[in-house]
């Protein structure tokens, strides 16, 4: 009798103090995230209507910070807008794709795996202020070690990051050094294919390239989404490379949409205008996740749901 | 697990491919090392030369010497211990939360957050700024600190979540019989039992505060404050000819992360592939 009693009264007592120290114990993220994210979000959208500089108080002006983007009176607007789309549309598919033939590469049970795997992942671990360091002497045209290799070979030589024709696509091959993160999450993936889809194909006569279009690619359709959405994202906010190595030259051939945002934030110090920036910028990226996510109903394949 | 038996053609070429993959993925590594040590004279070379000979270990003193870069080794260390233990302890507890605590509106609050992941930086970097710049001013490392103590960001905690769901239930109900508090339960049970995840998000916490250059770009501009990322940048600027001495400041850069990722690789790994798992 007084067990159960006891034992009701504490569950009833028990059921509270949980959900009081839920809701304690995740307070700091849940303030973390009012604070730092959706109040700097709701912030950001309303300064955009507005003329903030820092040094003036602020005014309302309407749509004038968005028009003034669109309108291309500010042309450097649409210049980082195709620098950036230029950038994404080369850097994601070719870094994907390294980080898919690494990860193949590694897929079987090779002797050394462990070193192969950290070698690929070690520059991803580089500081990026490090690796455009040495990519800045790596490509320099005159004494830059690529150039003297080319020329040992007697191929043509580049001007690399600085020519504007080159500059975007050298700075999307570089990509390929710190894709290591990418390769990793491909070859987990890899690894969670069932042995048995293969010799499936086996038995059937099916070759390397059938095992690769029949099994490998549906199944890793899943994990090339996440990689394609995390890529496109962190691709179009691409900074500190073109900051440190370029800084958006030359000619505004290298003008990331970030450093275009960063330079009328931080140097003209227009924080209204760089608030409609980054909307613009934010809505870009929903919409094309958004296409993404829709698309993938056609060509991502997920066990479970025939 | 069975031995799948390969044509050797097939091995050999592979291991080619591997080996030859490694070379050029070490190359610029190696390249910065070898410039690092390297005479000024010598540098220059056509063809190159890949030994230095004779090695200069002054290079790194002399790189010292120009700017003052163990000035600003310990403004990093400052921020990084600062930044790392706030974001380790409230991942840890935020993480339990959520992983192990049933209270309402748990799960919608869970995904609020994980939503915020996607948000692209550069959206909150203004408001952010200038809400920094009212509250403390300009100069201060707060606004690289105190962030992390706010639950260590989105991914570490669904880092320690997934982590904190794998562990048996009739863990916490033991403690519970036992008389243990919820917090008892995390701080004597869970918390133990999660090291290796709360290894992983302090890695991954180091590289990032570590690699930051936007943030300290940022919010820090009297170069007394400078971290080594800003300090380095600089450095370009200063020295472009001086290809040695630029190549010095890189190594002493890059050196901690190596050394780090070489001691915890296993860590690396499965927080990595942990992230890809949501998918």
């Amino acid at each position: 009798m007084r067990q159960v009693a006891a034992s009701g009264v504490r569950k009833g007592f028990r059921i509270g103090k949980e959900t009081v120290y839920g809701y304690v114990m995740a307070a700091p993220a849940i303030l973390g995230f009012f604070i730092f994210t959706l109040g700097p979000l709701i912030a950001s959208l309303i300064l955009s209507f507005t003329d903030y500089s820092i040094t003036n108080d602020f005014r309302f002006i309407g749509v004038s910070n968005y028009k003034r983007l669109f309108s291309g009176e500010d042309s450097f607007f649409y210049k980082a807008l195709s620098v950036t789309f230029y950038y994404v549309a080369l850097a994601v598919p070719i870094s994907l794709t390294a980080a898919f033939i690494m990860a193949m590469l590694l897929k079987n049970n090779v002797k050394g795996r462990a070193f192969f795997r950290s070698v690929f992942y070690l520059p991803s671990v580089v500081p990026v202020v490090a690796t455009s360091t040495i990519f800045i002497w790596l490509l320099n045209p005159d004494i830059g070690l690529l150039n003297q290799i080319l020329r040992f070979l007697h191929l043509p030589t580049s001007m690399w990051i600085y020519d504007e024709k080159t500059v975007i696509p050298t700075m999307a091959f570089m990509t390929v050094w710190t894709t290591g993160g990418t390769m990793l999450i491909f070859l987990a993936g890899l690894e969670s294919i069932p042995e048995q889809y293969y010799e499936a194909v086996e038995i059937d006569g099916g070759r390397l390239w059938h095992k690769l279009t029949a099994v490998t690619l549906p199944m890793m359709t899943p994990t090339i989404f996440f990689n394609l959405i995390m890529g496109i994202i962190t691709g179009f906010q691409s900074f500190s490379e073109a900051y440190i190595m370029t800084e958006g030259g030359p000619n505004n051939a290298s003008l990331f949409y970030v450093l275009y945002l960063y330079r009328e934030a931080f140097t003209h110090l227009r924080m209204g205008a760089a608030c409609a920036i980054a909307w613009v910028l934010f809505v870009i990226i929903m919409i094309l996740s958004a296409l993404i996510f829709r698309s993938s109903r056609t060509w991502v394949y997920y066990e479970g749901d025939k | 697990m069975a031995v799948k038996r390969k044509p050797r053609i097939h091995l050999i070429l592979l291991y080619l491919v591997l080996v030859f993959g490694s070379a050029v993925y070490l190359l610029p590594l190696v390249w910065m090392i070898r410039s690092a040590l390297m005479d000024a004279s010598q540098i220059f070379i056509v063809p190159p030369v890949w030994i230095p000979d004779p090695i200069r270990f002054g290079n790194f003193s002399k790189a010292l010497g120009t700017l003052p870069f163990d000035r600003y080794f310990v403004n990093t260390m400052i921020i990084v211990i600062g930044n790392v233990t706030g974001a380790v302890l409230t991942s840890a507890i935020c993480g339990y939360s959520f992983a192990r605590l049933r209270w309402p509106g748990r799960d919608f609050f869970f995904a609020l957050l994980m939503s915020g992941m996607m948000l692209p930086y550069a959206v909150t970097l203004i408001p952010t700024f200038l809400g920094w710049r009212t509250v403390v001013g300009p100069n201060t490392y707060l606004p690289l600190i105190v962030p992390a103590w706010f639950g260590g960001g989105a991914f570490n905690i669904f880092l320690v979540r997934q982590f904190m769901r794998t562990i048996p239930k009739s863990m916490d109900e033991a403690a519970l019989v036992d008389g243990a508090g919820y917090f008892q339960i995390f701080r004597y049970v869970i918390f133990p039992l999660s090291r290796s995840v709360v290894i992983v998000v302090a890695l991954f916490q180091f590289m990032a505060v570590w690699n930051d250059f936007l943030g300290p770009l940022i919010y820090v501009n009297k170069e007394s404050m400078y971290t080594l990322a800003l300090g380095l940048q600089q450095f370009i600027g200063y020295y472009t000819a001086q290809w040695e001495l630029l190549m010095a400041a890189a190594t002493m850069i890059v050196i901690p992360p190596i050394v780090l990722f070489a001691v915890g690789q296993n860590y690396f790994v499965r927080g990595i592939v942990m992230s890809g798992l949501k998918g």
